[in-house]
């Protein structure tokens, strides 16, 4: 017997399942071989989605244009803020794009455990490969409001409006990574703490609101004064948002380097996110 | 190279009752709040005053659990509900993680828990079996390559691209199981997934998992059905309170030991409630008794002739309209219940009326339908709505009450009856058509 334990010992095993994983035992090779399982869970949001509505992927070009033309009213035309000489139809539907793929990333990553209880409890698979999922399939909408975006943008040029695109365009597919990421890394954090906070999710829209209005979105950066624009310049979006205006609008009051601190916020918030997450993923089925 | 696939080592699981968190911050602070005042937490939760493995505000699911599955092997896991097999399950699976131990595991492992995980009624059903096979842990690849296998099996292929809502049940459920049954792991973990399905349906599964096992694989399966894991397990294990309470090669024995097994109750034609056996909120059973017909207790066989009385003594201590007393009739014979018969059973009218207090009601079991041999009375006595079971009270899966009673031979009226086969020997009318 004490010699069967022994060779047992020294066996190979393919899989040890433990008390506690180690704090930075990721396992992100194991999400890697569940791409297809990636891949089909964003088809799934998306065709179910679209199955059996009337207007279908239309519905992502109207709402930023009624967005866009409620801030030209409310921000432009009554409070007459500012725009930085930009035309404020452009000058906010800019604003507007950017925003709402971070804001949707974290709102549909927040309620990962919540809302997917009855599946988790009942297979394994990385968790993970759900908000990883989310997060791409967001870019569906985000390159349809983009696309949106430009149309507009191409007939205020054409109607002879002051922008140029400059140069930092190329720069785009790294701000949507970092929007990505910082969606993602602020979004599974939430999801760990809404598994024992469930009233958690409804502080998270209004904090998302506050983060907005803490961000240029609606007003250029240029205007912020004093303790407002360090303020401003803490919200990691702000850069983001600054260098897509510049980008496309050629107008920006920041200097591009400050997208450094946005990257860097995001690979902390991203780290801190996934080190929660895997924390949670474990156990979190006897609390949920 | 030993063939020792899994090796499970020292395993516990403990959940935590109820005071973790309330589940909102606000009810946290309300908590909080109420303590300060020294009033008594609003959110404490009331529990069974009677849980076995309780340890403060703990309750141990699994406790030191340590056993080695070879390859190939076929365990069966049996056991009443709450011994720990669904943990059991749960931590194999990944689900949850032990408490303490830990599970070696050699091979690729698969567990069905249930049929159709993350299936969406959106989707048709060819979608679904790609998207059920990836949450199984299926590339593309593989599920392409056994696609028609597949369809084939769960035969719904004419239906294959239609959304999965419009099916019904019996085709979801076929089509989900095919899916499964293609994983092929090296290890396979299944819990009562075949509860559902038609007889048809259910006896191809059971086939499908007898081929899983004799290719090699090593399967792992949860039933409350003795005469499934009798057909497919080579090995059976029995859990009882969270540990192994009898493991070994001699399944039909230990089956046997679980049926036959008193667990706390008698096997006579008297039980008693010996002072606070069965003490909770709504009934409370006192004197169970089998008798014949002019009321005394039956102490020897008798004939299938006579009628034969269980006669309930009980303590109604809350009236509930879904409180129900009942009892499954056993025979040695089988493993499964000759019947279930519950008081209200008939029309309204008849049904015994159950009041506050002390109640003694009786049902008959008429002559001339047991065949000879061995029979136990499980009594049940529960709180149900619907399909629902609330809360029980007395059930053969967990708190026994058990009488038996011996009918040593057949008589009819015919001169032709003889000895026969069958687990019961009604004699039933026949006439010109």
């Amino acid at each position: 017997m004490q010699k069967s334990s022994s060779i047992i010992s020294q066996e190979q095993w393919d899989m040890i399942i433990r008390p506690k994983r180690s704090w930075w035992d990721l396992r992100l090779g194991e999400l890697w071989r569940y791409r297809d399982l990636i891949r089909l869970f964003m088809w799934r949001d998306f065709v179910a989605v679209y199955k059996q509505t009337i207007l279908g992927p239309l519905w992502y070009v109207i709402q930023p244009v009624l967005t866009t033309g409620v801030f030209t009213v409310i921000f432009g035309n009554i409070a007459r803020l500012p725009t930085d000489g930009l035309p404020p139809f452009v000058f906010y539907m800019a604003g507007n794009t950017v925003w709402s793929y971070f804001n949707a990333c974290l709102m549909s990553t927040s309620n990962t455990f919540v809302d997917n209880a009855a599946l988790f409890g009942k297979v394994y698979f990385p968790r993970l490969a759900v908000p990883v999922s989310v997060i791409i399939s967001n870019l569906v909408s985000f390159v349809i409001r983009l696309a949106v975006f430009l149309a507009f943008l191409l007939y205020f040029v054409l109607a002879g409006a002051s922008v140029r695109t400059t140069v930092w365009v190329l720069l785009v597919p790294f701000l949507v990574l970092i929007m990505a990421g910082l969606g993602l890394g602020f979004g599974i954090i939430i999801s760990s703490l809404t598994t024992k906070y469930r009233d958690l999710r409804h502080l998270v829209s209004f904090g998302a609101q506050l983060l907005m209005y803490a961000s240029p979105v609606i007003y250029p950066l240029s205007t912020a004064q004093g303790v407002w624009r360090w303020m401003i310049l803490a919200n990691p979006m702000t850069p983001v948002i600054e260098l897509f205006r510049l980008a496309f609008l050629g107008v920006s009051a920041l200097n591009p380097v400050y997208l450094l601190y946005s990257v860097g916020f995001m690979l902390v918030v991203l780290m801190v996110g996934l080190l929660t997450f895997h924390h949670v993923e474990s156990t979190f089925m006897d609390t949920v | 190279m030993s063939d020792i696939v899994i090796s499970v080592e020292n395993l516990s699981k403990r959940y935590r009752l109820g005071v973790i968190g309330t589940g909102t911050f606000y009810g946290d602070l309300k908590r909080w709040w109420a303590r300060r005042r020294g009033m008594p937490d609003p959110f404490l939760k009331v529990y069974e005053a009677d849980h076995n493995n309780r340890d403060g505000d703990f309750v141990w699911a699994l406790r030191d659990v340590s056993f080695r599955v070879r390859r190939g092997e076929a365990l069966g896991i049996i056991g009443p509900n709450g011994a720990g097999k669904s943990t059991l399950l749960k931590i194999l699976s990944q689900i949850t993680a032990p408490t303490t131990g830990v599970v070696k595991i050699k091979g690729k492992i698969a567990s069905l828990l249930e049929v159709g995980t993350g299936f969406h009624p959106e989707l048709t059903g060819r979608e679904n079996v790609y998207l059920n096979g990836a949450i199984m842990g299926m590339s593309r690849a593989e599920v392409d390559r056994k696609f028609d296998e597949i369809v084939d099996f769960s035969g719904v292929e004419k239906f294959i691209d239609t959304p999965v809502k419009r099916y019904s049940s019996g085709m979801y459920v076929r089509l989900a199981f095919a899916v499964a049954a293609h994983l092929e792991p090296d290890i396979l973990v299944i819990d009562e997934v075949l509860a559902v399905g038609d007889a048809d349906f259910q006896k191809k599964c059971l086939g499908k998992m007898g081929d899983v096992a004799a290719e090699g694989r090593t399967v792992i399966f949860v039933s409350h059905r003795m005469e499934a894991i009798e057909r497919l397990c080579s090995r059976v294990m029995l859990f009882q309170q969270g540990s192994i309470a009898l493991d070994g090669m001699n399944v039909r024995e230990i089956i046997d030991e679980y049926l036959l097994d008193d667990g706390g109750g008698t096997v006579g034609s008297v039980w008693e409630n010996s002072g606070d056996e069965f003490d909770n909120e709504w009934f409370k059973p006192l004197r169970v008794e089998i008798c014949n017909d002019a009321g005394e207790v039956l102490t020897t066989p008798v004939r299938n002739s006579e009628e034969i009385f269980l006669r309930i003594e009980g303590d109604v201590r809350w009236v509930n309209k879904d409180l129900a007393i009942g009892y499954y009739l056993f025979s040695e014979k089988s493993h499964y219940p000759v019947y279930y018969s519950q008081h209200n059973d008939g029309a309204p009218v008849d049904w015994p009326k159950i009041r506050k207090g002390l109640n003694v009601i009786k049902t008959r079991i008429p002559g001339y339908l047991l065949n000879e041999g061995l029979y136990t009375v499980s009594l049940v006595v529960h709180l149900r709505t619907g399909l629902a079971t609330k809360f029980r009270i007395v059930h053969p899966d967990e708190r026994k009450i058990q009488l038996s009673f011996e009918i040593s031979s057949v008589v009819t009226d015919s001169t032709n009856w003889i000895k026969r086969r069958g687990v019961i020997a009604p004699v039933l009318e026949w006439m010109n058509a």
